[in-house]
């Protein structure tokens, strides 16, 4: 038998398959059970509502403190749930059959996209839930809707390839917030800074465009060093 | 036209404690052969180590085609393995198991053509059950289905035997004899009714 | 080279009584500032946290060849660094926040300066539960420098960008501007920089060195207990 008829079936395992094999596999199993959005959400609601209940009434609450806090609920939520990606792979013993299938590239490239839409899904929640009951100003949402997709974007960027050392490194969830902290700490303020801008400026695009600008820079520059870095997180 | 895997030297040590030590080996398609060792002898850890998932602290394994060293992709591309510590996503049915493994290879495989394959190792009847309700022997035999579902010319087996009954070992006599006609088949096994599936490699230990 | 290795040792040491020496004697009161004389804790808090930003370029450094080598010794070495940093983001923050206390009457202040040596301190704190909290050493070392490697360029962009961040959310501008020194101060915080550095490259060396032995030790350990062990003969 030729070594073409061996590998047969196998067409050009480019990464992007794997990738979108990798994605689907995921999501099928988050729908399944439901652990991370569980997580996610549930911490997202709980600092949403018990923000409210704090800071009542909210007009008392300069909006700088309500963009701050906006995208601290975010971080911790993001906290909770995006470090599953990985550590359910080494918990349940399948890393070892993903990395015999998969290339390097194409699972971070899958789980990256899988925290992606887990992200946009808990601020999708929450950021509605918290403007409502913190009676955040209703200005520039096309902007603001824009720095949350671009931001909770970076923030997934920057902590996929932590939560896969993490994963390696203990299972105990606590690692990932210590970690994942200093790395997503630029975004971090970038959005907040915009946030402010989209809510509270006249000018906002304008002013909110250097945030944009520095949100993609960050990305372009993260997710490939997080390419780098990852076969050696990966493989043993 | 064949396939070799070379073992050169090679060592393995878990915080400069070392597991293995100057495991020199040469296997050239077609064939099959056995590593045979007592519990902790480090026959695992060597067939991880052929198989890609960890690297040697010592010495490297060489898969050659026709003389022409494989990249890691490519390695990727040819190898199969069943272990059990390597687990299945057990929430997710046979079939779904079966078509990611199957579409992470880049594999345009349909649907019935999957369950054609579960139909051979008689799981086409539970394909749509969780592998969380799957009996150890379902289990192994879903594994040496994922294993087997890209044909690869080196197929690695870990004690694959453990848990099945007289039909399961069968089916791995056969998944065997069918491997070694043309490709390459390693077994670690410490199981005498094992130890005839091929011809002895290495042995580890004592 | 023994003689050398002490020699140096006590010149590193006199040079820096020296040069501490005349921080306090030598030196007159700075100008312009609440509480001259406090303020005279420049010399030593600008060196701090210059060597804070380069060891965590050394550790960059190391941490890439570690992965590009997977030679234990730059793991010792990219270790050594950050310890090193950690040490002097500690001095640097203190100095710091002492000087603030006298010239601004509050501890803290945003300067983006102080903020991002408080940021590297929170990346080698990271680091070092990282490193503790895994037991394999070649695991250890892996997962560690590819840490590293993220925050590095994580740390690049914040300090790119905090001073547009926090001059927005704190108008207050307390910028300490350092164009303004009397070269009386240039001479000596250089001085204290030159010999804080040779103070680094020791200490580095040592803590490298000291690492090394210990993976030395362990290893005849290993080869002594092994043949007991398994029974073996000779």
């Amino acid at each position: 038998m030729t070594p073409e008829k061996w590998t047969t079936g196998s067409r050009s395992s480019s990464w992007v398959y794997e990738a979108l094999a990798v994605f689907a596999k995921d999501w099928l199993l988050e729908l399944r059970t439901r652990v991370a959005i569980g997580a996610v959400v549930l911490f997202a609601v709980t600092s949403v509502v018990a923000a409210g209940f704090a800071l009542a009434p909210p007009s008392g609450v300069a909006a700088e403190v309500k963009a701050a806090l906006l995208w601290v609920v975010l971080f911790f939520a993001a906290v909770a749930g995006l470090s599953r990606a990985f550590v359910v792979e080494e918990e349940t013993r399948t890393a070892d059959a993903l990395r015999l299938t998969v290339s390097p590239t194409g699972v971070l490239v899958g789980k990256l996209a899988f925290n992606t839409v887990l992200m946009w899904a808990l601020c999708a929640m929450t950021v509605p839930l918290y403007m409502l009951l913190l009676e955040a100003p209703a200005r520039h949402t096309t902007l603001l809707l824009t720095i949350v997709l671009v931001g909770s974007f970076a923030l997934a960027c920057a902590t996929t390839a932590v939560g896969a050392i993490v994963a390696k490194a203990s299972t105990r969830g606590a690692l990932f917030g210590v970690l994942s902290f200093p790395v997503a700490l630029p975004p971090l303020l970038v959005c907040i800074h915009g946030t402010k801008a989209a809510w509270l400026s006249d000018n906002a695009w304008q002013a909110a465009m250097g945030d944009l600008q520095v949100l993609v820079g960050f990305i372009l520059v993260i997710v490939p060093a997080s390419l780098l870095v990852f076969e050696h997180i990966w493989s043993e | 036209m064949s396939w070799q895997i070379e073992l050169r030297q090679v060592g393995k040590c878990f915080n400069d404690r070392p597991v293995l030590r100057g495991v020199s080996a040469t296997v050239t398609a077609p064939g099959a052969w056995t590593i045979l060792g007592p519990n902790g002898s480090g026959k695992s850890t060597l067939l991880k180590l052929i198989a890609g998932l960890l690297t040697p602290s010592e010495g490297e394994i060489v898969y050659l085609y026709n003389g022409a060293r494989l990249t890691a992709q490519r390695r990727r591309q040819v190898v199969g393995m069943v272990a059990p510590d390597i687990a299945l996503y057990r929430p997710l049915t046979a079939l779904e198991n079966l078509r990611f493994f199957a579409r992470a290879r880049g594999m345009a495989v349909q649907d019935n053509e999957l369950m054609r394959l579960l139909q051979q190792v008689d799981l086409r009847a539970r394909a749509h059950d969780p592998v969380s309700t799957f009996s150890t022997g379902m289990v192994q035999r879903l594994k040496l289905l994922t294993a087997l579902v890209h044909r690869p010319p080196v197929l690695l087996l870990d004690e694959p035997g453990s848990n099945l009954d007289e039909v399961g070992r069968c089916l791995i006599r056969e998944i065997v004899e069918e491997q070694a006609k043309h490709g390459i088949a390693l077994i670690a096994t410490n199981d005498t009714r094992e130890m005839d599936y091929g011809k002895p490699l290495i042995q580890l230990g004592i | 080279m023994k003689t050398y290795n002490v020699a140096g040792k006590v010149l590193i040491g006199v040079w820096i009584a020296a040069v501490t020496a005349a921080a306090f004697l030598w030196l007159p009161p700075a100008q312009g500032f609440r509480s001259p004389e406090t303020a005279r804790i420049v010399v030593f808090h600008v060196p701090c946290a210059i060597l804070t930003f380069v060891a965590f370029l050394v550790n960059a450094f190391y941490s890439w060849q570690y992965l590009r080598s997977r030679n234990p010794l730059t793991d010792s070495k990219a270790n050594a660094a950050a310890e090193l940093g950690m040490l002097f983001a500690i001095l640097a923050t203190a100095t710091g926040s002492l000087f603030a206390m006298e010239q601004w009457g509050s501890a803290w202040n945003w300067d983006p300066r102080e903020t991002s040596i408080v940021m590297l301190m929170l990346v080698y704190a990271a680091y070092f539960v990282l490193r503790g909290a895994v037991e394999e050493k070649s695991k250890r070392a892996r997962l560690s420098a590819a840490y590293a490697l993220l925050a590095f360029p994580a740390m690049v962009f914040l300090i790119w960008i905090l001073p547009r961040i926090v001059e927005s959310l704190h108008p207050t501008n307390t910028l300490f501007t350092r164009s303004g020194l009397d070269p009386t101060y240039r001479v000596t915080l250089w001085s204290f920089f030159a010999g804080l550095t040779a103070v680094f490259v020791w200490m580095f060396r040592l803590r490298v060195q000291v690492e090394q032995m210990e993976s030395r030790l362990q290893q005849h350990r290993q080869a002594v207990m092994e043949p007991l062990l398994t029974g073996e003969q000779g």
